[in-house]
């Protein structure tokens, strides 16, 4: 754990900075109200305690103009608040055109950051005491937007110094767009309870300038984490598989386990693929990208209402080689990955 | 005294052979298929104050545990995963420790102990309307705990009291979260039932004169909180249904593997837990509209505003369920309209306090223990509803949901409201209740420990909370500590506080003197009886001429500074 300070008003985003205004000026009406009333008790218990038995009290009421004032006042006030506070929440959800786009993973109990496009990924294993620690890098003074979702249960992804949460979901995406505005070490945690080691789920945000970033994309920022996704280890390929969910409905074993979508053993050795209606394609490299890109357009025979998602947009360049080269490798007599272009399919 | 404004209510003198309600039988069958609203309610406080003694010393030992960042205290020394047992532990403590609190504990804390022991006597009734079903809701009540205990400690239950889905659905399986939902239900039926009977009883059985407007605003908040327990208990039912039927014929409703959405489970929660809230605190309003007038011998300033606020805040609580949810994934639509009618209902809470304050004024105050509790309570109480305008507002609650910010607030308004107000409320009725006094210096000792305790306890809290503290944490960052160890501090404070009060209010019990049927001077008519009051509560039907605030020692001539 790093020995960063929690000043109260840290205005380390924008989201903070407007944050610090309104929080001040509750704070200053909640004081205001506060002092008033309980000087006011201190007062009446003082000056009209109880001398002697029998004394004498005030025959009052009620006092509508007293009343209608204390109501009223109240009333205006927390109109002011709800606006205000409604206007920097709607901030929260407004996602300008060069936000950085992270795609964040939970799950018990660890966070994945993702960077689409940049072949960056930052997470962290679970140690021995339960505990996960993700770092990861952002540049400071652009927005970065935060789509958010689950692979369990409910957690949420709170940057207190950001003054930002949204909670993190199993079945839909949730997100928010800050802008952080001082560089240095953040922490983030999770702040929807989610069971065992749910206090050890946590994470430092670092925000570096942007000569700094620029240096981190090209792998040369010292001191935290890279985060480089390596598209040449062995297991890169059957990860990214599970990963968009393509192991559920593809056999990739001899034994065709699964058959929801067409099995991928043995099928660049097979050479073609009969589609639905009739025609033969050749399997080569293009037709692997088509087919992951825009699955609508390649209907195999016999898979009639198995409706793949499409991809295209959602995986990186270096992603679709790698699964290209993965499913080519499935079942071919040699296992070597191929590399050169192939030529388009009739 | 009382007799001058309660017409009918004869002297005890001439009934002198009649028993009061503790001697009128004897035996254990005789509490146990009691239909006496008094032994009914006795029987409530002593299982409530079980319960709230429980809850409180697992409290003691997970703030134990907060001293040190590291988890140590409830973890085994050596071994592989210790940490992480531990930190299990911890989980189901704050569990325990919430459900407890909130279902066993603070739901019928005042209405169903305080309450069934006082409404009739204040509506100058024999009993509630329904004495059978009155018996047959404690009968309930420690069913649905017990089934709650059950879910906790056999159904390895470490989903916090909110039971969130699909955490709560899928670690343990469905079964604890069944079985705990079946609990808080359960307990909840019992609510329904004491509701049901105390909107009956105080619709049908006010003694003759004793109109609408001549109620003790203690009936108001009673009335109002019966009227939401019998509406929002039943949706408890529903979200019981649904977890049930999602599990026996696996159709999707909140279990997102199955096509079902987990904030669903929020939305039912939240609306029955939200007006629950309400439940809670709103005879705690009572109990200090009570206090502070007789205390300060002066009427209640405002009465109608105050009573109107009870059930506008009844009405209200309905609608404002989503502010838990502002950063759930709900509609920024939906949090903008809750937030809107949050604070909605934080006008009329204003309008009350407000109203104490201004009864104090030209009153003759007495500083007892139970008006301590009162003044503890605007105190404690104002920082709590106050908090709530941060929580309320959109953009700071992003910052302060799920952190100890909002624990604190939460613990000012339960605790710091319903709980002190609870505590001043059976210092004022102990001598009704018991027929005994306590000493007041062991009073007055005992509210200072539990102010100091509670304040360092909870306030540390919301700084925690604003500093980035999350919620249900087992271990935190290193720098939190300072403030850590001094709501531990607090909290030791507030127990050595709290078991004063339970050994000196034990010993009164033993060795109090001899109460006598006013000791306060109240112009209600549980006041007009003897103290304690006889098995049918009242000699012959008491007659109200005029309202419950109006005291002998009111000066009509003295000028009112207005009009």
């Amino acid at each position: 754990m790093t020995g960063l300070n929690h000043p109260l008003l840290a205005a380390a985003s924008d989201t903070a900075d407007r944050f610090g205004s309104l929080f001040t000026f509750i704070n200053v009406i909640s004081v205001a109200a506060f002092t008033m009333v309980i000087a006011v008790t201190v007062y009446f218990s003082v000056k009209y305690r109880r001398r002697s038995e029998g004394q004498r009290t005030s025959p009052v009421k009620h006092n509508f103009k007293l009343e209608f004032l204390w109501s009223a006042v109240p009333t205006v006030l927390m109109i002011v608040m709800f606006a205000w506070g409604f206007n920097d929440f709607a901030a929260l959800s407004q996602t300008p055109a060069d936000a950085l786009p992270l795609r964040v993973i939970a799950k018990q109990w660890n966070w994945t950051v993702g960077y689409p496009g940049l072949d960056r990924e930052c997470t962290a294993e679970m140690s021995a005491d339960g505990g996960a620690e993700t770092e990861f890098v952002v540049p400071v003074n652009r927005p970065f937007t935060v789509k958010l979702s689950s692979e369990d249960v409910l957690h949420s992804f709170w940057i207190p110094d950001f003054k930002v949460k949204k909670d993190a979901l199993p079945n839909r995406y949730t997100g928010y767009t800050v802008t952080p505005t001082e560089i240095g070490d953040h922490r983030f945690y999770c702040a929807e309870y989610c069971g065992a080691n749910h206090s050890r789920m946590a994470g430092t945000i670092h925000v570096v300038s942007q000569e700094d970033w620029k240096l981190w994309l090209d792998g040369k920022l010292e001191g935290v984490p890279n985060c480089k996704v390596d598209p040449t280890a062995p297991d890169y390929a059957p990860k990214l598989f599970v990963k968009y969910g393509c192991a559920g409905c593809h056999s990739v074993t001899e034994d065709r386990a699964i058959v929801i979508g067409p099995p991928l053993y043995g099928l660049v050795a097979k050479g073609s693929e009969t589609m639905e209606d009739g025609s033969s394609v050749t399997v080569d490299d293009n037709y692997l990208r088509e087919s992951i890109e825009y699955a609508e357009k390649q209907r195999v025979a016999g898979f009639a209402g198995k409706n793949m998602p499409a991809f295209r947009g959602r995986i990186s360049e270096v992603e679709l080689d790698a699964l290209v080269n993965y499913i080519k490798g499935l079942g071919a007599v040699d296992q070597a990955p191929t590399n050169e272009d192939g030529t388009k399919s009739e | 005294m009382a007799t001058t404004t309660v017409e009918g209510a004869a002297p005890a003198h001439e009934h002198a052979e009649e028993l009061d309600f503790y001697k009128a039988s004897r035996g254990i069958k005789s509490w146990l298929l009691t239909l006496d609203h008094k032994r009914i309610g006795l029987m409530y406080l002593a299982g409530v104050l079980l319960a709230f003694f429980a809850a409180g010393v697992i409290a003691i030992i997970f703030r134990a545990e907060l001293m040190t960042p590291q988890i140590d205290l409830l973890a085994p020394a050596v071994g592989e995963g210790s940490a992480t047992i531990g930190r299990e532990l911890y989980n189901k403590l704050f569990t325990l420790h919430g459900a407890m609190m909130v279902f066993v504990f603070i739901i019928p804390a005042i209405p169903a102990a305080l309450g069934n022991f006082l409404l009739p006597l204040m509506l100058g009734a024999k009993d509630v309307a329904f004495p059978r079903l009155n018996l047959l809701s404690f009968y309930v009540w420690l069913t649905g705990t017990l089934i709650l205990i059950l879910a906790i400690l056999a159904g390895q239950l470490d989903t916090g009291w909110t039971f969130y889905t699909p955490y709560s659905t899928s670690t343990h399986g469905a079964a604890p979260v069944v079985l705990a939902v079946t609990g808080a239900f359960v307990l909840g039926f019992s609510s329904i039932l004491t509701g049901l009977n105390f909107v009956v009883t105080v619709h049908k059985m006010r003694a003759p004169g004793l109109t609408w407007n001549r109620m003790p605003l203690m009936i108001w908040a009673l009335y109002s909180t019966a009227v939401i327990q019998v509406l929002a208990t039943p949706v408890l039912a529903i979200t019981l249904l649904l977890l049930l039927f999602e599990n026996a014929f696996n159709v999707g409703i909140f279990n997102p593997a199955m096509g079902g959405d987990p904030v669903l489970f929020q939305h039912f929660f939240w609306f029955y837990s939200h007006p629950a809230v309400y439940i809670m605190i709103l005879p705690g309003f009572g109990i200090i509209s009570e206090i502070i007038a007789i205390h300060s011998r002066k009427h209640i300033f405002g009465y109608k505003a105050i009573a109107l606020s009870s059930v506008s805040i009844a009405v209200i609580s309905f609608l404002v369920w989503g502010h838990h949810m502002f950063v759930s994934g709900q509609s920024e639509f939906a949090s903008a309209l809750f937030s809107f009618l949050t604070f909605a209902v934080a006008v009329p809470t204003a309008i009350k306090v407000f109203s104490w304050v201004a009864t104090l004024y030209k009153g003759s105050i007495s500083f007892n223990t139970p008006m301590l509790y009162g003044l503890i309570f605007i105190f404690t109480f104002s920082i709590g509803g106050l908090t709530g305008l941060h929580l309320g507002t959109l953009s700071t609650d992003v910052h302060f949901h799920d952190s100890y910010f909002v624990v604190a607030h939460f613990h000012y308004v339960m605790m710091g409201g319903t709980v002190i107000a609870f505590i001043g409320g059976l210092h004022h009725w102990f001598p009704k209740m018991f027929g005994k006094m306590y000493n007041e210096n062991h009073g007055r000792i005992g509210a200072l420990l539990v102010f100091l305790g509670f304040n360092l306890t909870f306030f540390s809290q919301f700084v925690l909370g604003a500093q980035g503290m999350p919620r249900r944490y087992a271990e935190y960052d290193p720098e939190f500590q300072g403030w850590h160890v001094a709501s531990s501090i607090g909290s030791f404070i507030l127990a050595a506080g709290l078991l004063w009060t339970l050994i000196y209010l034990l010993m009164a019990l033993k060795n109090g003197k001899k109460a006598t049927a006013n000791p306060w001077g109240g112009a209600s008519l549980e006041w007009a009886t003897s103290s304690p009051p006889i098995a049918h509560n009242f000699h012959d039907t008491p007659h109200v001429d005029s309202d419950p605030y109006n005291f002998p020692e009111i000066d009509h001539t003295m000028k009112t500074g207005h009009h």
